[in-house]
């Protein structure tokens, strides 16, 4: 009897591609064929209703998800260039203490140490419009007497997002842009002192080139986890006051399991994706870009 | 252009003095070369005259000014660093211009003065690209572009070219040296390389753990050092040096050999010293050397040639000391051939035995 033989290179790999289909595979191509068919959670025997392309059709004229859409990439812009804008300050800051700056690094690392639900639930406190850290301090300070609605405003509560995002994350862009700084040469910068430059003018044309590929890592990093931002917003304002703060992925965890409406949630899902997609091949381009132009490989 | 002068100018760095209140007066359009062993204070020198390093103690004046709370773009010098320093983000161009453009002149402006540079120091087909793609020599050359574009009252150089191979580097002496007969500008050149000193320098300082021992031109530190470092440090091969006692007209060496004392040093019996020699004044009997008055005739063993083509230099020993001697006119030497050697008593040196100090002639 002859024994089926398969080739030594797919035995080897054999393993990985049977736990990778397990736990990446299968749920891709199951969530994917969900999202063409009006799989509701309710009625299991719904997944083998297939609908085409109805879903995608109803997510891509439907308001609300364009809103969220919408609003999910000003949160990216805003808190991204905040983020980095702070990050970058910050660690200039760290990088000129001459006394304990170790402690400062660690210091530094401290809000990435908390789960984003608990910054959502002391943020949502801090800000609770009765109770909350802020009207208090404002009201004793005598700013205002009123209770300002922090989280029930559509501004104010999308700022309050944002304000909570940027505190939980500018240390991302804060620790990679030190250790690019670390790692800036210090010959160019002295031919620049040299050569005229106020600190200012060393920092635009020498620092920051020098900087760009961290900032543009921290970018990468961070959009990816902004365009999939969840927890803090879930926790802070549920999506609400009546979804002026609905993301993306608020919007599809409701549809999928709130409204048990799993084949359309899947369908927005998949539109999603590439926007994290997209904003990672750019910074990506961007990171590779300015590596070029430092003569750092390709 | 600008006179430079360092009034005792001291660095430290925490309770660590490295430099120790140097005294330098360098006059307007000269070519001053640092020159001394690795760590013994010729870059924190620069450094300080180019403003990157605070001045501990004393005064560093340039043009008149005193410089010592200048930033360096205040100086109105360049420096070119060992490391280049070049700016990897900028194209070859934008590196010459940099300064220009920071200092707000005008497009035009930049263009020439760049253009200008890059003919000198022919750079030209080189403009567009970044410095990753250059090879060291061009790179330096770069960096030293750069420098002139501004026109700078003082020039600093750094080891420009300690990073380049033997020919390259003597052809960027040439360079280097003809620029300066160009631009007459002030230079401050730090090399630990004596050959670069002797070659490049209208005076030579020679620094030893940050104390000045002698400022001269080249000739005179060859020929009159102030020590016996001086007279290791400078030449090569380092003058040979043997330690004796004059007594009676001869010095008498550690193992008894006695050789006469140089017409010179007459005045010193008695005294324990340091007789130096240098090869270029030990030859064998028929090598080139002038039949003078005040010649001593030793016979010595060959222990060791190096042929360098024009001249051999020979590895004996005089009086238990390893002593080099050179050979104009070479002709292939046996290894233990023993050879009668003329030593030029005219030429010689003597040195405390104790301090290292010349000895008044
Ligand atoms: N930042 C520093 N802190 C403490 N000591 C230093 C510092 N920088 C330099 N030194 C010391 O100062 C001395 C002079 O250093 P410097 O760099 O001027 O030497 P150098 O003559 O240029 O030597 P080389 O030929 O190796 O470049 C050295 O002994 C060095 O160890
Ligand atoms: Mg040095």
């Amino acid at each position: 009897m002859k024994r089926l033989k398969l080739p030594p290179w797919l035995v080897l790999l054999l393993p990985a591609i049977l736990i990778l289909s397990a736990v990446v595979l299968i749920p891709l191509v199951l969530s994917l064929y969900s999202s063409f068919t009006s799989y509701r959670l309710t009625r299991p025997d719904s997944i083998f209703n297939w609908v085409g392309l109805f879903n995608y059709e109803k997510a891509v004229t439907d308001a609300k998800f364009w809103a969220a859409f919408g609003r999910t990439v000003l949160l990216l812009t805003v808190a991204l260039n905040l983020e980095m804008l702070l990050g970058l300050g910050l660690a200039l800051m760290v990088s000129k203490v001459t006394h304990g700056q170790r402690l400062l690094r660690t210091m530094m690392m401290f809000p990435m140490m908390f789960s984003p639900i608990l910054v959502g639930f002391q943020f949502k406190f801090i800000f609770n419009d009765n109770v909350g850290l802020v009207n208090n301090a404002l009201q004793s300070l005598g700013i205002t007497d009123r209770a300002i609605p922090w989280l029930v405003d559509a501004d104010l509560a999308m700022f309050s997002i944002i304000f909570a995002e940027v505190w939980t994350a500018t240390s991302v862009f804060g620790i990679l842009i030190l250790a690019g700084l670390y790692a800036i040469p210090r010959d160019p910068l002295e031919a620049a002192k040299v050569d005229g430059c106020t600190s200012w003018q060393s920092f635009r044309y020498v620092t920051l080139p020098f900087l760009m590929p961290f900032i543009y890592i921290a970018m990468a990093i961070r959009s990816l986890d902004v365009a999939r931002a969840y927890d803090i917003v879930q926790v802070m304002t549920n999506g609400g006051p009546a979804r002026r703060t609905e993301l993306l992925w608020t919007l599809i965890g409701r549809t999928g399991y709130v409204d048990a409406r799993m084949g359309y949630a899947n369908a927005m899902g998949y539109i999603s994706i590439f926007l994290a997609i997209f904003f990672t091949v750019y910074f990506f381009k961007k990171l590779t870009k300015s590596r070029k132009e430092l003569g750092m490989g390709a | 252009m600008a006179q430079v002068h360092l009034r005792n100018v001291v660095k430290k760095y925490g309770v660590l003095e490295v430099v120790h209140a140097i005294n330098l007066d360098i006059a307007d359009s000269e070519f001053v070369v640092l020159v001394g062993p690795s760590g013994c204070g010729k870059s924190t020198t620069l450094r300080m005259v180019a403003g990157l390093e605070a001045i501990s103690g004393g005064e560093v004046h340039i043009g008149g000014r005193v410089v010592n709370d200048l930033p360096p773009r205040e100086r109105n010098i360049s420096m070119v660093f060992q490391n280049y320093a070049l700016y990897p983000h900028m194209s070859v161009r934008e590196n010459l211009g940099f300064s220009l453009k920071i200092s707000k002149r005008s497009q035009a402006d930049i263009d020439k003065a760049v253009d200008e540079a890059a003919e000198i120091l022919s750079l030209t087909p080189l403009l567009d690209r970044k410095p990753g793609a250059l090879s060291g020599g061009q790179r330096q050359r770069v960096a030293m572009g750069r420098a002139i574009v501004r026109h700078p009252e003082v020039f600093l150089f750094d080891e420009p070219l300690s990073n380049l191979d033997a020919k390259l580097r003597t052809q960027m002496r040439v360079e280097i040296k003809k620029l300066h007969q160009k631009l007459k500008s002030t230079i401050i050149y730090v090399t630990h390389d004596q050959v670069e000193a002797m070659t490049l320098a209208d005076r030579i300082v020679i620094m030893r753990d940050g104390h000045i021992e002698q400022i001269g031109t080249p000739l005179d530190v060859f020929e009159n050092p102030v020590n016996t470092f001086v007279a290791t440090f400078i030449g090569s091969p380092p003058m040979n040096l043997l330690d004796g006692v004059v007594k009676e007209g001869q010095i008498e060496f550690g193992d008894g050999t006695c050789l006469a004392v140089p017409p010179a040093y007459s005045t010193y019996d008695g005294q324990a010293v340091t007789f130096g020699v240098r090869a270029d004044n030990i030859m064998p009997v028929g090598h080139a050397l002038p039949r003078g008055e005040h010649m001593a005739e030793v016979e010595m063993t060959v222990d060791l040639t190096e042929p360098l083509g024009t001249e051999t230099l020979l590895f004996t020993v005089l009086a238990g000391t390893e002593v080099q001697a050179k050979m104009l006119n070479p002709r292939p030497v046996r290894s233990g051939e023993r050879m009668t050697f003329q030593i030029m008593l005219d030429k010689c040196h003597l040195f405390d035995a104790d301090t290292g100090a010349t000895l008044k002639k």
